[in-house]
């Protein structure tokens, strides 16, 4: 269904006098969070450990998928397209309702958070597309970002603009009007402003040139040896392999393959089907 | 002198009445176009938001009247405003955890919404003439005129007398204020830049830690303080009947939409745009005509409508502005 489509319900007049066509929501905002348990023994830094689950009431996507992150490394996830990789992201942050399987983070079991509560504990994301608040400011999306920092953000946002001047040059034109790479630039930053101790990038050199892919990378890598934690999905495998430390491929929902990037480099199977011998 | 005259005659029967009225207008617009930016639907129940919150500020307006407090040359009604506009948020509120978030909980089709607020309308409807009847009020008390005809007459020498009402004055310096502290809180607080990042993108608006709920309820907290005030001062100027709000209706939807649905600035200029012209074209402009023209005696009153097709006016204005500017004159959504 479009998104007119869904305004309307698929029937009578399509007057946006009468209803915004913007798209709602995917998530449901007034989940209340559930308690948060302990987490085992020897856990990495983040895992979702054994997730299956699905969208609302239709089929399950995710099969006893397994992602886990340890702290200060990159971790990938590669695999075909509708393999489930931005579903298995959104698993991880609570964006759908898991019906086996936990997520953990730092010690603590955060399976029965909501996003919301999950951006507080810590974790950061990016999501794949609509990942700026177009009609805002570059600045106020930054804003936006630390929205639950209480303490003054101006040293995050020179960090920011720092990695990314370009957003600086930017910042007071509204988001909508910046390029491909521009974009993906704020929204990594947007995600940077809450000092998150895990990123998670969702596919986060979608359609911009290679150029600005390369620099993308290296910013990620850049972000990555100050310390902090990051989960990628990327459809440049070759690329994202080279720079990770573990990898995960994803197919049809369920994990095929794991092993640190050189290992699945030189895997023979992996090679043929998703790198292209 | 003739050409001042003419001037007086069209400051005195259109510039200022239609000033009076947009400020209203835009004011009513301004919290249909929040909620349409925002929840994704146009509140038909706005009208009647408008009414009850009147309706609630009268009852505390005669509380305050009947113990002996009033503001001077000022309507005792501004004093019970405050009291008007949180009677009409904790109604909006409660209409909103019991029919609408229902709805937005299930992802519903926003149309679905609009269908809901027709019958919150109804409603909201009952539940005013219940509280009040639905009689005619006057609400209005203090100074009547910050001018008077007579008065400006002997000041300036003029044939043609000049009035300015308290309650028009004050309706257009509560509007600059109110609108002025709108576009302060959307623009410059933490919170009101969340509400505008909802309204850009719900998901990331979740990501970034905004609590979605928090600011679905601050919206119709603020849209209750627009629609009461704009209410309280439709009802000072005119006079308060249940009725004449469920018919303001359309000519602030049609202030909305000329101006471009989600869109603040638009709003403000819709509700100007559409009082003029209805001011315009329905006042009898013979008088005005005689003191440009002195030789001209034209047949009729030269009017262009009647006063009972006022509404017809914003029919027409909202057509055509469809037709040749579907997004209305500020950028909104495209219609
Ligand atoms: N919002 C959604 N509702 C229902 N199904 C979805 C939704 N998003 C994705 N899917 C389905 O989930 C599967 C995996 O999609 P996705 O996780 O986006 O794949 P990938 O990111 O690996 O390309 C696809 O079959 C897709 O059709
Ligand atoms: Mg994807």
């Amino acid at each position: 269904m479009s998104d007119a489509e869904k305004a309307f319900g698929k029937r009578g007049n399509r007057d946006a006098s009468v209803v915004n066509p913007r798209p709602a929501g995917t998530v449901d905002g007034s989940r209340r969070s559930g308690p948060v348990g302990p987490g085992r023994e020897g856990d990495p830094f983040l895992i979702g450990e054994g997730m299956s689950g699905g969208y609302g009431r239709g089929p399950d996507i995710l099969h006893d998928c397994t992602i886990a992150v340890e702290k200060g490394q990159i971790a990938v996830i590669v695999g075909p397209n509708g393999a489930g990789k931005s579903t298995a992201m959104k698993a991880i942050f609570g964006m759908l309702d898991l019906r086996k399987g936990s997520v953990r983070l730092d010690g603590r079991d955060i399976t029965a958070l909501n996003p919301q509560d999950r951006v507080k504990a810590g974790m950061g994301f990016v999501p794949q597309v609509n990942n700026i608040f177009p009609s805002m400011s570059c600045e106020e999306n930054l804003e936006m970002g630390a929205f639950i920092r209480k303490d003054d953000i101006a040293d995050t946002m020179a960090q920011v603009y720092d990695l990314f001047p370009i957003l600086k040059e930017k910042r007071r034109q509204a988001a909508g009007e910046l390029s491909g790479g521009q974009r993906q630039q704020l929204a990594v930053g947007r995600a940077l402003m809450t000092r998150p101790s895990l990123l998670m990038l969702d596919e986060p050199t979608a359609g911009v040139s290679p150029i600005v892919m390369d620099e993308l990378f290296d910013r990620i890598i850049a972000i990555a040896r100050g310390g902090l934690p990051i989960l990628m999905v990327e459809q440049n495998a070759k690329q994202a392999m080279a720079i990770a430390d573990k990898a995960y491929v994803l197919v049809q929902g369920a994990n095929a393959h794991t092993g640190s990037g050189k290992e699945l480099m030189n895997n023979d199977e992996v090679r043929r089907t998703f790198l292209g011998g | 002198m003739d050409i001042l005259n003419a001037l007086v005659a069209f400051l005195n029967f259109v510039f200022i009445p239609a000033a009076a009225y947009g400020a209203q207008l835009a004011l009513g617009a301004l919290g249909v176009t929040l909620i349409y930016g925002i929840l994704r639907f146009s509140n038909f129940a706005h009208g009647d938001t408008m009414a009850f919150g009147t309706a609630v500020t009268i009852l505390v307006t005669w509380a305050l009247q009947a113990a002996g407090i009033s503001l001077g040359p000022l309507p005792t009604a501004l004093l019970a405003l405050p009291l008007g506009i949180a009677g009409t948020a904790a109604l909006v509120l409660l209409t909103d955890r019991a029919v609408y978030r229902f709805y937005r909980v299930q992802k519903a089709a926003p149309i679905i919404l609009v269908m809901a607020s027709v019958g919150v309308m109804f409603l909201m409807n009952g539940l005013t003439r219940l509280l009040i009847g639905v009689d005619e009020q006057r609400f209005a008390d203090g100074a009547r005129f910050v001018i008077n005809v007579r008065d400006f007459r002997e000041m300036t020498g003029l044939q043609e007398g000049l009035a300015l009402k308290t309650t028009q004055a004050l309706t257009v310096i509560v509007a600059v204020i109110v609108v002025w502290a709108l576009f302060w809180f959307l623009n410059r607080t933490k919170s009101g830049k969340a509400m505008r990042a909802y309204s850009d993108n719900e998901d990331l608006a979740l990501l970034s830690g905004i609590d979605p709920e928090k600011v679905v309820r601050l919206t119709w907290i603020i849209a209750a303080g627009l629609a009461t005030i704009a209410g309280v001062l439709y009802g000072l100027d005119k006079a308060f009947k249940p009725f004449n709000y469920f018919q303001i209706l359309l000519p602030i939807f049609a202030a909305a939409i000329v101006g471009g649905l989600g869109n603040p600035l638009g709003a403000i200029a819709g509700g100007f745009v559409v009082a003029f012209s209805e001011v315009a074209i329905t006042y009898p402009w013979l008088k005005v005509a005689g003191y440009l023209f002195p030789g001209w005696e034209p047949g009729g009153l030269l009017q262009l409508l009647g006063t009972e097709y006022k509404f017809a006016v914003s029919f027409v204005i909202l057509i055509v502005v469809l037709l040749f500017k579907p997004t209305g004159l500020f950028r909104g959504k495209s219609v």
